[in-house]
């Protein structure tokens, strides 16, 4: 189950990833992957992982096979069900891993940031499951558009603590995330909720996603018969992408499509598409695709998701993108909308609206592929948190 | 390369710092293009006139991770008056020759790695620039970058904190050049009332192992801080607390000369 496809002993995945941070986390950052590398290969604590991702969290997530999503068309659209999870997001399961392991670790004290708040609240109830102390950092824009997490968090014992410096959105939530880490660094556990960041978070995370992908490729052949054609899932930092495209990696016949916050139009400022305006660069710590202007500065990204709206894409994308292995297209905010209202009128289901745009990407995917494709998607998450923004949106 | 660094300015400025007991050198940072750049030339102007040894050029950047409040208000002026790497060198470039102390700049990898590495170190030979310092460009990151700088005689300045292991002081030393800055504490840039406890001792840590010049920073904003660093290590710098002084002058006439007299002050 772990390593495969480690990057190299810098932390690289060709070209893409390294350890871009200051100084200050040089230190931290080794004891983190040395903490990493010693849990992975120690039975006990997968064994714990694993218990705790069962009875607590709800795995297995069910393989749906939608009803009317596809219409009359001879093609098959499946949902890995990652919103049925306790608190009701694919973010739940890296956040009990690293929570074990910051606990692990001896950190008693857990800092995050949050975009949409699932992570942050997948942390917070990790934290409170742990014992641990957790400190949330939100982009005020985002505390705004997702109140219903920060209420969720703080029940949970977390402290939300509101940032309102760049975009108040996810970029500047973990900018301030490093800046609580640099300055706390002997008692304090970064836990960072994408598969994104120095080496080596951009590993971390994605193994401790890739637990979606393994039960949809076994769910696949158990239910479908077969596995999918093609696999689609929404891409912010990209860990529930990473997640489920890792199970497939290596069945060349499956297509694997990520699926970007395409916003408002392809301007800068007005999308969070990063190959679809991006460069590379060097954001929060690793080097990848990043929306940048001309001098290097971080553009400012739009989303009608707050999960989507980041500048910076997870490296390993970047890498398997390079390769061929996976495509990325991308969703404007009105199509993603629309995929909302089309899941939870024809199957009884609220996505999140980072979700959202692999849906209404799906959709369109579904009338334009040959009769008998199979389509796997990642549902990553429940849309309760949305339906303020989706009233706002509509009226 | 050792060639080359003894003939640098930095070099030169910290032997002669170290044949002058008397004093501890005063390394002074601002960040350029706040609150624009025609002003950033009368603040380096003033900088010189108030006697700073080592004058350090903050390129501004969208996000500075490892700046507190001071200084990323004032990366957000400067940003906002359309400062860019390519045009503080400019300035650079066109001040140094009238302008005593090196210049050392000081920058987040991204606007750099835009511009392409060559292209930067080639306008840093052009500009004058004696040194560069990038704050998330740590050692194992950096082996391209320092030796398109030595190579056109520019010192790479290595950052040193409180977490940084004994191996790794090691290695900075034997990488480093022109001098070391030396953080005194966790934690982002910022003004302090006392100085850190363990800024001695990390002094000592690293004089165990490298010749040389060590700067202290983070901090620091008072004569006394500067004259206590002085027991210690060969020069304090000073940033935040002077980014705050330019940033209360704001767009006043007067901001030129509240910056001398603060320089003077420190030096006093």
């Amino acid at each position: 189950m772990f390593g495969r496809r480690d990057p190299d002993s810098r932390g690289y995945f060709g070209v893409y990833g390294g350890r871009y941070v200051p100084e200050t986390l040089v230190a931290p950052i080794e004891e983190l992957e040395a903490g990493y590398l010693a849990a992975r290969a120690d039975a006990a604590f997968r064994d714990e992982l694993d218990r705790l991702l069962r009875h607590y969290a709800g795995r297995p997530t069910p393989l749906y096979p939608t009803e009317r999503l596809a219409g009359p068309s001879d093609v098959r659209i499946f949902l890995k069900r990652e919103d049925l999870t306790h608190t009701g997001a694919h973010k739940i399961n890296n956040a009990l891993g690293q929570a074990l392991l910051a606990r692990r670790m001896g950190k008693r004290r857990v800092v995050a940031e949050t975009g949409a708040g699932q992570h942050g609240v997948a942390t917070a109830t990790a934290c409170a499951l742990l014992g641990l102390e957790c400190h949330v950092y939100m982009g005020s824009e985002d505390m705004r558009r997702q109140a219903l997490n920060v209420v969720r968090m703080q029940l949970l014992g977390a402290e939300v603590r509101r940032v309102d410096s760049g975009s108040c959105t996810l970029k500047d939530a973990i900018n301030e995330a490093m800046r609580d880490w640099v300055t706390n660094v002997t008692d304090t556990y970064y836990l960072l909720g994408s598969a994104l960041g120095p080496h080596p978070y951009p590993l971390m995370v994605r193994e401790f996603q890739s637990v979606i992908g393994r039960e949809a490729r076994t769910q696949s052949l158990e239910q479908a018969g077969r596995l999918p054609d093609i696999v689609v899932a929404c891409v912010g930092g990209g860990s529930n992408a990473i997640g489920i495209f890792d199970g497939f990696l290596e069945d060349p016949g499956v297509r694997l499509i990520g699926v970007e916050a395409g916003g408002e139009r392809i301007a800068p400022g007005r999308h969070a598409a990063r190959f679809a305006g991006g460069a590379t660069g060097v954001l929060h710590g690793t080097r990848t695709y990043v929306l940048q202007d001309d001098a290097g500065n971080i553009e400012l990204t739009h989303s009608v998701s707050a999960g989507l709206d980041y500048a910076a894409i997870g490296p390993e994308h970047a890498w398997l993108r390079d390769l061929g292995r996976t495509e990325y297209v991308h969703i404007s905010d009105a199509e993603a909308l629309e995929g909302f209202q089309t899941l939870a009128r024809l199957e009884g289901i609220l996505p999140a609206l980072e979700s959202a745009h692999a849906i209404a990407y799906t959709c369109r995917l579904a009338r334009e592929v040959p009769a008998g494709t199979d389509i796997l998607v990642n549902l990553s998450g429940r849309g309760d948190k949305d339906v303020q923004t989706v009233l706002e949106a509509l009226t | 390369m050792s060639h080359v660094r003894t003939q640098g300015r930095l070099a030169e400025t910290f032997a002669r710092l170290r044949q002058d007991d008397t004093r501890t050198g005063l390394v002074t940072y601002i960040t350029a293009g706040d609150p624009d750049l025609a002003r950033t030339e009368g603040i380096l102007r003033a900088l010189d006139r108030g006697g700073a040894d080592v004058i350090e050029v903050g390129v501004p950047f969208s996000d500075p991770l490892a700046d507190g409040p001071v200084i990323q208000r004032a990366t957000e002026r400067a940003l906002a008056s359309g400062t860019t790497l390519a045009g503080v060198l400019d300035v650079i470039g066109r001040l140094r020759a009238e302008l005593g102390p090196p210049i050392v700049l000081f920058s987040y990898v991204n606007p750099i790695l835009r511009l392409g590495v060559v292209t930067f170190a080639n306008y840093c030979r052009e500009a004058g620039v004696d040194g560069v310092l990038v704050l998330d460009l740590p050692i194992e990151e950096a082996d391209e970058f320092r030796a398109l700088l030595a190579s056109r005689g520019i010192d790479t300045i290595l950052l040193l904190s409180p977490t940084t292991s004994d191996d790794r002081l090691r290695r900075a030393a034997a990488l480093g050049s022109g001098f070391l800055y030396a953080i005194s504490r966790l934690g982002v840039t910022g003004a302090r009332d006392a100085l850190a406890d363990g800024a001695e001792e990390m002094v000592r840590r690293i004089r165990a192992v490298s010749s040389l010049p060590i700067a202290l920073g983070f901090g620091i904003s008072k004569p006394e801080h500067v004259r206590e660093v002085g027991k210690w290590a060969d020069a304090a710098v000073v940033g935040s607390a002077l980014v705050s002084v330019i940033a209360e002058a704001g767009a006043s006439g007067d901001v030129n000369a509240r910056v001398e007299e603060y320089v003077r002050w420190l030096k006093s």
